[in-house]
């Protein structure tokens, strides 16, 4: 019974392949791949997701990096080698849970190519294993958390890449700035236990007492968390000059709300980082706002200068965050390692193998993108990043760049 | 009698009361540990009270919706932290519009009372609405359906707002004669904080009158005794328990305007934390109790605010804020292991025997 069964399936089997060798001259290809091949149909768009944090307390930060990408695509004309490009995604909430339900919603689709994303280092490293494991490539315009790029690390996964800066030049930079710019020695640092913000304060935290400086605490908060009058009692009892809390909204504007009021912290100063850099910032943390500093990449140059044009001229408003221009150098990565790697046919159907495209993208170098001249790592870091530091006045959106010095540009003050 | 105690004790009294006793142990000598270490001057000690003072009145502001409906319906209303959203969710537009206008800071007070009204009445209609389309139909239910049909409202009201408002986060403006201090023994005591304070007691007398010396309150207490009987009397039920339910609104939109004085961002999930600490405040006090609410209430603030850095400094556990909320719920566990009625509850079924 069994072996009659087998036989009729292998006829089956034979017959298709024959069929198939008979049929037109698009079949020809068969993908070598070691992870697999895409194919997409004469009349078929090229699909691109994104996995970005557009809803919630932190949309700004994926809303802005969606724009960046919008912009890109009609830059390239809406088409990647006579595609139109399908543009389309998830949202992934800035938390584990979100990226691991929008990560399994995004891998059970194979007709996706790339996603741009996520927006947060704790999406990523949920979403990620599945993200990979599905073959496709990611590449992040905002993900800083440094393990997500290290090799030999349980987070760092083949296919990943980023525009962003890697958080060990972030850390550095505010602690360069805050020990050699401000002259200040002792700090503490507080972070919300995400990847991200964890991170982050141990590389400043380090990098801090490598200068010659003290940390009279690092200590932490706990998301979802209003009253912050415990945490600030036991960062005022060490007296330091400056907190520094790489974390993000609400409990940001908490913390720069209640500090003030805390005894002995009234004229500390507050320094977040690029998950503070948000007009909400501003809007939610109302007067106390004055002074508080974050750092943040910088980008500036001509090119720059004409997208930031288009982009208020497609979406009515000024960047809302900071990653947009790092979102366009994405997808413009992943559009050149496609064009590279994608084999045509002569009615129009095109294969992408999955292996070669991530290749083709780690092999990057020398490509011109608006965050500077960008070449990705063995690991998936593609950044050239330069870091800034910028000051918050109440009422006034963006925040004033304050160094590095030479980057200021003159204001035109009579 | 040696005999009779010794048949009374079961294995699972030793375990508990040991379980009470261990958690009493650590926090007493934590507490010891971290006075002799001397980290935090006395000031700190009196600020951090004063802030636990100013969050246990808004807790006890919120619990009124708990224990009032629970003393009648013998019900937990879980969609009362949405009731609570509601109110401030809505009227930071409301004060949004009057900071843009320059209103707020030319006549503060009749601001304030505009935002107030805003903030309760609110409340007050969506927890009416809710007794009348979610509750009432099951008033003769198991007691599991309404409970059930409560946490249903919850998500249904949560969502509605977010559809309503956006999930983003809003900033309520700031009010500058508000945000004056006294310097008091060392620390500076603001001025919101005191108002916050006031408010909630003032609220909390007027509602204790209301419920002890008024007609209505008294026919909320015969309600709450004997439902049959009290319309037997000729007390109209359901118009008492409406009463209770806008109350009970009106109460949490009280508490939604202090709660904003004290932390000016508002957004659709914040009703949920507030929301469950003034159940535990509740239950603390003796639930369907209202002076054993405010009690629980401002006891459950003082331990959030001061018991992290007076309990876990000492025993070097890092980042002690992290642990408030575990702080607040261990001290649930031991007060319902040594008095199940909660701290004034055991009066009220006195009273009612």
């Amino acid at each position: 019974m069994f072996k009659r069964l087998s036989l009729v399936i292998s006829a089956i089997a034979v017959l298709g392949m024959i069929l198939t060798a008979c049929g037109p001259a698009a079949s020809t290809y068969t993908c070598t791949d070691k992870i697999g091949c895409v194919k997409i149909g004469p009349t078929d768009p090229i699909h691109i997701a994104y996995l970005l944090v557009v809803a919630g307390p932190n949309a700004a930060l994926g809303i802005d990096s969606r724009n960046g990408v919008e912009i890109a695509i009609d830059d390239a004309g809406n088409k990647i080698l006579n595609h139109t490009v399908k543009f389309d995604g998830e949202d992934g909430g800035c938390s584990a849970d979100g990226g691991q339900a929008a990560g399994t919603k995004l891998a059970a689709d194979p007709t996706i190519i790339a996603v741009i994303g996520t927006s947060c280092s704790s999406e990523a490293r949920a979403a990620e294993p599945l993200l990979s494991a599905a073959g496709f490539v990611t590449i992040s315009s905002s993900n800083t958390a440094i393990d997500l790029t290290l090799a030999g690390n349980a987070n760092q996964y083949p296919g990943y890449f980023r525009t962003a800066h890697n958080d060990k030049v972030q850390g550095a930079a505010a602690a360069d700035f805050v020990f050699n710019f401000l002259k200040i020695t002792k700090a503490a640092t507080i972070h919300d236990g995400s990847l991200y913000a964890d991170q982050l304060q141990q590389n400043f935290a380090e990098n801090f007492k490598k200068f010659g400086g003290t940390i009279t605490l690092q200590t932490s908060v706990t998301v979802g968390q209003t009253d912050m009058s415990s945490v600030l009692a036991s960062v005022a009892s060490g007296s330091p000059e400056l907190i520094y809390f790489p974390i993000f909204l609400p409990e940001g504007a908490f913390l720069i709300d209640q500090a003030k009021t805390t005894p002995g912290l009234e004229n500390t100063k507050l320094m977040g980082a690029d998950g503070l850099y948000s007009p909400d910032v501003m809007n939610t943390a109302g007067a106390a706002v004055e002074g508080f500093m974050v750092s943040s990449p910088l980008v500036q140059g001509a090119a720059y200068d004409a997208f930031v044009a288009k982009y208020v001229a497609k979406f009515g408003t000024q960047p809302v965050n900071i990653f947009h221009a790092h979102a366009y150098d994405a997808f413009n990565i992943v559009k050149a390692a496609i064009e590279k790697v994608a084999v045509q046919q002569a009615d129009g159907t095109l294969y992408i193998p999955r292996q070669a495209l991530r290749d083709a993208m780690y092999a990057t170098k020398d490509f011109q993108g608006l965050t500077g001249v960008l070449a990705c790592s063995p690991t998936g870091d593609c950044a050239n990043p330069i870091i800034g530091v910028y000051e918050y006045h109440s009422g006034v959106y963006p925040p004033t760049l304050i160094w590095p010095t030479q980057y200021i540009k003159p204001t035109a003050t009579p | 009698m040696l005999r009779t105690w010794r048949q009374r004790i079961t294995i699972t009294d030793i375990f508990v009361w040991a379980i009470g006793l261990s958690i009493a142990g650590v926090v007493i000598w934590g507490s010891i540990s971290t006075l002799l270490q001397g980290q935090y001057p006395g000031k700190v000690w009196l600020d951090l009270s004063i802030k636990g003072l100013a969050l246990g009145g808004v807790y006890a502001l919120i619990a009124m919706g708990y224990t009032m409906v629970y003393g009648i319906l013998k019900m937990i209303n879980f969609a009362h932290s949405e009731v609570f959203m509601s109110g401030p969710f809505t009227a930071v537009f409301v004060a949004q519009a009057l900071s843009k206008s320059g209103f707020l800071n030319r006549q503060p007070v009749i601001s304030l009372a505009i935002i107030s009204l805003v903030s309760m009445g609110v409340p007050t209609l969506i927890a009416i609405l809710l007794e009348r389309i979610c509750y009432r139909p099951l008033r003769n239910a198991p007691r599991l359906v309404p409970l059930i049909t409560a946490i249903g409202a919850s998500f249904f009201l949560l969502y509605v707002f977010r559809g309503l408002y956006g999930s983003g986060s809003f900033g309520y403006p700031a009010i500058t004669s508000l945000e004056q201090s006294w310097a008091f023994a060392g620390i500076q005591i603001y001025k919101t904080q005191v108002a916050v304070i006031v408010g909630a007691v003032v609220m909390m007398l007027v509602l204790f009158g209301m419920v002890q010396w008024t007609k209505i309150g008294k026919a909320m207490r015969a309600v709450s005794e004997d439902k049959e009987a009290a319309e037997l009397m000729g007390i109209n039920v359901d118009r008492i328990i409406v009463f209770t339910f806008g109350v009970g609104g009106a109460s949490a939109g009280a508490a939604g305007v202090l709660y904003t004085l004290l932390f000016p961002v508002v957004n659709f999930y914040m009703g949920f934390f507030p929301g469950i600490k003034a159940f535990t405040a509740a239950v603390l006090g003796g639930i369907g109790n209202v002076p054993g609410a405010f009690l629980g209430a401002i006891i459950l603030g003082l331990l959030e605010s001061v018991g992290p850095n007076l309990f876990l400094t000492g025993l070097g556990v890092p980042s002690p804020s992290q642990l408030k909320d575990a702080i607040a719920f261990i001290v649930l566990v031991l007060i319902l292991i040594f008095r199940p009625t909660g701290i004034l509850g055991e009066r009220i079924s006195r009273d009612k025997a």
